[in-house]
Formats: structure tokens, C-alpha cells, sequence
């Protein structure tokens, strides 16, 4: 080991160190800034190290440094210019996105190693075995993350796609998968081992993804970014660059339990969102053969005379508020409420919005103070004492069927909206949520329903209360 | 086994174990900003797109290498930017005097 791969080598330790240290301060929102930041100075840290050693090297090319150079800035300022104009509501489908793009620089790590390789010759095992599994890992995770990047986008139907023989393709492509393993490892380099290992990882990573509906998209990708960790270190083992191990390992490992914890949250099983979900994927899905009949209608100014008269008021958001962009609203109305000594809070359901946490990102993003935001437990602790329950675009996750056993929803941690004195629901219809069950909460007593989309609804109630404040 | 295998294996094994141990339960709250933050660190990647453009010779593994960068350096800058922005609206102080910009209820 030269003195540069000795001192490369620290570098790479501490930078790795940062990764994982990073990753620990951001469990807790007072430090996660901070944990980020640290690991993105570990992440500067490793490719000054790398060009160090690339410029006294100085076997690269200079056609090589023209592919690399216009890569990393065309990258560079896609990415950063992609993350800084995203709205906080497309953040999902973004992040998707990046995770897609990071599978695929993986895949091409192991094809540029592959077709490097000798034609004809034959490759170790130290060497074949990584490169297919990287190969195979950064396919999936490429094509499975573009499509739901285009499912959380509405690009792609949100409804789980399926057509007939799916099945059937996704067997063979499972087993053009395993025989290209056999092909790529067992046998001296060919190219067309190379095509048809790529063909099929891609092949299956659409068929993954499209059979799931879109409310379980965020659990793919949170899935899909553990695949990318896995391929990233795979990628490091082709190259025998331990930073890539290291890294990818610890995505690969702390994404899996990240993905286990939201399911959890969501109340479903990994195994279940593979296997294609219940139910018929968002919202819409009609199902008025259940609606509850005896529903109280009310009027945006009839919401506004409650609200301005009230002493404790509990917003609880939901996907509606969420992919209405209602933020901004509901914000203004707390603040009308707020600046009227009525106290305002919210009730956050863990899976809230698009994904878990996604909400509290949202209400940040317009200025509501963190210490508003209830979470589950404190939230259910106030209901008795809130006069009006605001609910916006939340179904399932007030159900109080979940309370009782033998339905859909069935022990889900819910928020006890119908303990509140009285319940305002806005929504847009009385179709079903994602459980696709009837909620009796919107026919409840103390229930009344305010059948409009979330933003103008608000908008409405911002006037009407306006009016009664003065 | 050659040395070199054995000491990466240990490498990724341990670093699994890492993983797994330093994602204890977490807020939910934090877990679309913790998903985005794993995200940008896996566009390590990046350093790979610069070992296989140090050992590219003709136009074919030019344009994979540039692919490859390309692909990485979304993935890292774009995965860093977008976590510290979900992370900054957090840490935002609490009386902010934003008193409105535009003049919305006066």
C-alpha cells in the first residue's frame, strides 16, 4: 500500500463514519439537520479523496475525464436544481426518482466491470458473483423506482395494474434472472449473458411495482432504496472500493428496518403490498353500496359561525389535504383562529398524507409551529376536551370500526375523533378509503359533512369565519 | 477465500449489523426526511462513477462512465439538497416574524 492509499484509506474510514453517525443524530428532529449535514460533509469528503487519487494516479483518460466532468455537472445540476423547486407534496415521487438513478449507477458500475473483463475469459468468483448480483439488484431497483416514481406522480395509474399472464411473465422472468446467474458466473464473458441479465432485472422490477396500488407506493420505495444500498455495496465489492461497501450496506440494512417500521405504521405487511394489496388501491373506488344514510350536511358558513365560537378546535389532516395542496388554507384558518384566542391543533396520524411523517413536512413547510402538531397518543388524550374536530381529507384513520374486530381496519391505531363534542368532516364524497369499508364516524350524532375538495372548502370556511370573527 | 474477499465480506457484514442496530424505533414524523437522507448517502455511488471513468479506453465505456456519473451525482446531490430542506422546516424559529410578505390580512 502506497503512502496515497494508506491516507485514501483513512479518508474513506471517517467518511464512512460519518455516514453512520449521520444516520444516528437523524432519529431525532432536534438533530437531524445536523446528521444530515454530517453526512453529506463524509460524502465531499470521499470525492475529493477519490479525484486526489485519480489526478496523482493519473491513468485516467482525457476522454475519461470529459465523460465524468460533464456527467457529475449535467448530475449535479439536474439534481439540485430538481430538489430546491420540488413542492413539499411531490417529495415522495422525487426522492423515488433519485433512489431510480442511484440503482441504475450501480447496474452500470457492474456492466462497465462485465464487458471490462477480457471477452472470452473466464472470472473469478470473487469477481462474477457481485457483479451479477449488482447488476440484477440495480436493474430492479431502476425500473421498479421509475414506475413509482410515475405512480405517485399520477403518471402512471395509482390503481394496481395487473393483465392477464402477469404471472406468468414474472415466472419467466425470474428464471431468465436465475439462468443468467448461472450464464454470468459459470461461464466465460459474453455480452449477450450481459443483455439478457439486464432485460430481465428490468422486466422485473416493472412487474414488481405495477400490481401495487398507490397508497403502498411509499413502502416500495422505501423497499427499493434498501435494493439500491444492497446494489451500491455489491457495486463496491466489483470495484473493491470498501466506502461503497460500507455505505450500501448500512442503506441496505437500515432501509429494511425504515420500510418494516412504516408498514407497521400503515398497518400492513410487507409480504401483503408484494403480493398486490386488498382493496382496489386510492380513494375513488366508488363503493356507494354502503353509505351509511343518516349523513347531516353542512354549510361552509354554518362551520365558520362553530369554529368562531369555539374554545378548543383539533384539525386532522389527511391524503386529502394532502393532494388537494390545502396546506397553505388550513394554515391561514389556524392562524385566523389563533389570533382569536381559540386554541388550534393537530392531530397527526402517523401515515397521515402520502407517507409517514410526509405531514408534518407539509404543515412545517407553511409555518405551523411544531409543538401544535399532536401525535397519536397526545392527540387522543385531548379529544374530549375539543369542541370541533376538523377533519380534512382523513378516512380510514378515524374509522372507530377499527375499534372492533373482523373488518379491514381492524386494530389499526386510529385518532378518537368521535369523542370530540362535534365533528366536522370535508371531504369530497362519501366513496371509501383505501380500506375500502364504510366509516360510521360520518354518520355519527355529533357528525356533520362538508362535501367539498379541500382546498376551496377551506377557502370557504376562511371567508364565512372571517366574517364572524369581526 | 483471498484476503481481499474476506476482509470486504466482513466490511459489508458488519456494516449490515451497523444498519440494522442504528435504525431503532424511529418517529414517524421522521421517516419520510430519514428515507430521503439513507437515499442521498447510498449516492456514494458517485465515487464508483469515478473509478470506472479512470479505466475507460474507447467511446463505448466513455458513454457508460458518463452515464454512470450522471446518474450518481442526481442521486447525491439531489438526495443531500432535497433531505436538507424537509430537515430545515423543522428547525425553522418558532415566532418567526414573517409578518406575511405579501400583505395577506391587512
Amino acid at each position: 500500500m502506497s503512502t496515497l492509499q494508506t491516507f485514501a484509506s483513512l479518508i474513506y474510514l471517517i467518511s464512512a463514519v460519518c455516514y453512520v453517525i449521520g444516520v444516528h443524530l437523524m432519529r431525532s428532529p432536534k438533530t437531524a439537520r445536523k446528521g444530515n449535514l454530517l453526512s453529506g460533509l463524509g460524502m465531499i469528503m470521499a470525492v475529493i479523496m477519490i479525484t486526489i487519487e485519480l489526478i496523482v494516479e493519473g491513468k485516467i483518460m482525457i476522454g475519461g475525464w470529459i465523460a465524468l466532468l460533464a456527467g457529475l455537472a449535467l448530475g449535479i445540476i439536474y439534481g439540485v436544481v430538481k430538489a430546491r423547486k420540488v413542492p413539499m407534496t411531490d417529495v415522495p415521487q422525487l426522492v423515488s426518482l433519485f433512489n431510480a438513478v442511484g440503482g441504475g449507477a450501480a447496474a452500470a458500475i457492474g456492466v462497465f466491470d462485465y464487458l471490462y473483463a477480457d471477452p472470452g475469459s473466464s472470472l473469478s468468483l470473487v469477481f462474477s458473483i457481485p457483479v451479477f448480483l449488482d447488476i440484477i439488484i440495480g436493474g430492479v431497483t431502476f425500473s421498479g423506482s421509475l414506475i413509482a416514481t410515475g405512480k405517485l406522480a399520477g403518471h402512471v395509474s395509482g390503481k394496481p395494474i395487473k393483465f392477464p399472464g402477469d404471472r406468468l411473465l414474472n415466472l419467466i422472468a425470474i428464471i431468465a434472472i436465475i439462468f443468467s446467474g448461472v450464464l454470468i458466473i459459470g461461464f466465460p464473458a459474453t455480452w449477450w449473458y450481459l443483455v439478457l441479465a439486464l432485460v430481465a432485472s428490468l422486466v422485473f422490477g416493472l412487474l414488481m411495482t405495477l400490481p401495487i396500488g398507490g397508497a403502498d407506493m411509499p413502502v416500495v420505495v422505501s423497499l427499493l432504496n434498501a435494493f439500491t444500498g444492497l446494489a451500491v455495496a455489491f457495486a463496491g465489492f466489483v470495484i473493491d472500493n470498501q466506502v461503497l461497501i460500507i455505505a450500501g450496506a448500512l442503506v441496505g440494512a437500515a432501509g429494511t428496518i425504515l420500510t418494516l417500521q412504516m408498514a407497521e405504521a400503515m398497518n400492513r405487511s410487507v409480504a401483503n403490498i408484494l403480493a398486490g394489496g386488498f382493496g382496489g388501491g386510492d380513494s375513488d373506488t366508488g363503493a356507494m353500496a354502503d353509505v351509511p344514510t343518516n349523513v347531516k350536511e353542512t354549510s361552509a358558513d354554518d362551520i365558520g359561525l362553530q369554529l368562531a365560537y369555539a374554545h378548543n378546535v383539533m384539525v386532522v389532516p389527511g391524503y386529502g389535504l394532502a393532494a388537494a395542496q390545502a396546506q397553505h388554507e388550513v394554515a391561514e384558518l389556524a392562524k385566523l383562529l389563533t389570533d382569536a384566542g381559540i386554541n388550534v391543533n393537530y392531530a397527526i396520524h402517523p401515515v397521515a398524507g402520502r407517507m409517514p411523517g410526509h405531514m408534518n413536512v407539509l404543515l412545517a413547510d407553511v409555518n405551523v409551529p411544531y409543538d401544535q402538531m399532536k401525535q397519536l397518543e397526545e392527540a387522543n388524550s385531548m379529544f374530549e376536551s375539543t369542541d370541533i374536530s376538523l377533519v380534512i381529507g382523513a378516512n380510514d384513520v378515524t374509522n372507530p370500526l377499527a375499534r372492533e374486530k373482523g373488518n379491514a381496519v381492524s386494530g389499526m391505531p386510529i385518532l378518537d375523533v368521535d369523542k370530540s363534542k362535534s365533528v366536522v368532516v370535508i371531504k369530497r364524497s362519501m366513496s371509501t378509503g383505501y380500506a375500502g369499508i364504510p366509516n360510521p364516524l360520518f354518520s355519527g350524532d355529533n357528525t356533520s359533512m362538508f362535501f367539498a375538495d379541500a382546498k376551496s372548502g377551506l377557502q370557504d370556511i376562511v371567508a364565512a369565519t372571517k366574517q364572524y370573527l369581526e | 477465500m483471498t484476503q481481499q474477499l474476506y476482509t470486504n465480506l466482513a466490511i459489508f457484514i458488519l456494516s449490515l449489523l451497523v444498519g440494522f442496530e442504528v435504525m431503532s424505533k424511529i418517529p414517524a414524523t421522521l421517516q419520510t426526511p430519514m428515507m430521503s437522507g439513507a437515499n442521498a448517502i447510498h449516492g456514494v455511488v458517485v465515487v464508483g462513477a469515478f473509478v470506472v471513468a479512470a479505466e475507460a479506453n474507447n467511446v463505448g465505456f466513455y458513454v457508460l462512465a458518463f452515464v454512470c456519473a450522471f446518474f450518481a451525482a442526481i442521486n447525491v446531490a439531489g438526495g443531500y439538497t432535497v433531505t436538507d430542506r424537509m430537515l430545515g422546516m423543522f428547525d425553522r424559529p418558532k415566532n418567526d416574524t414573517h409578518k406575511k410578505d405579501d400583505g395577506g390580512e391587512q
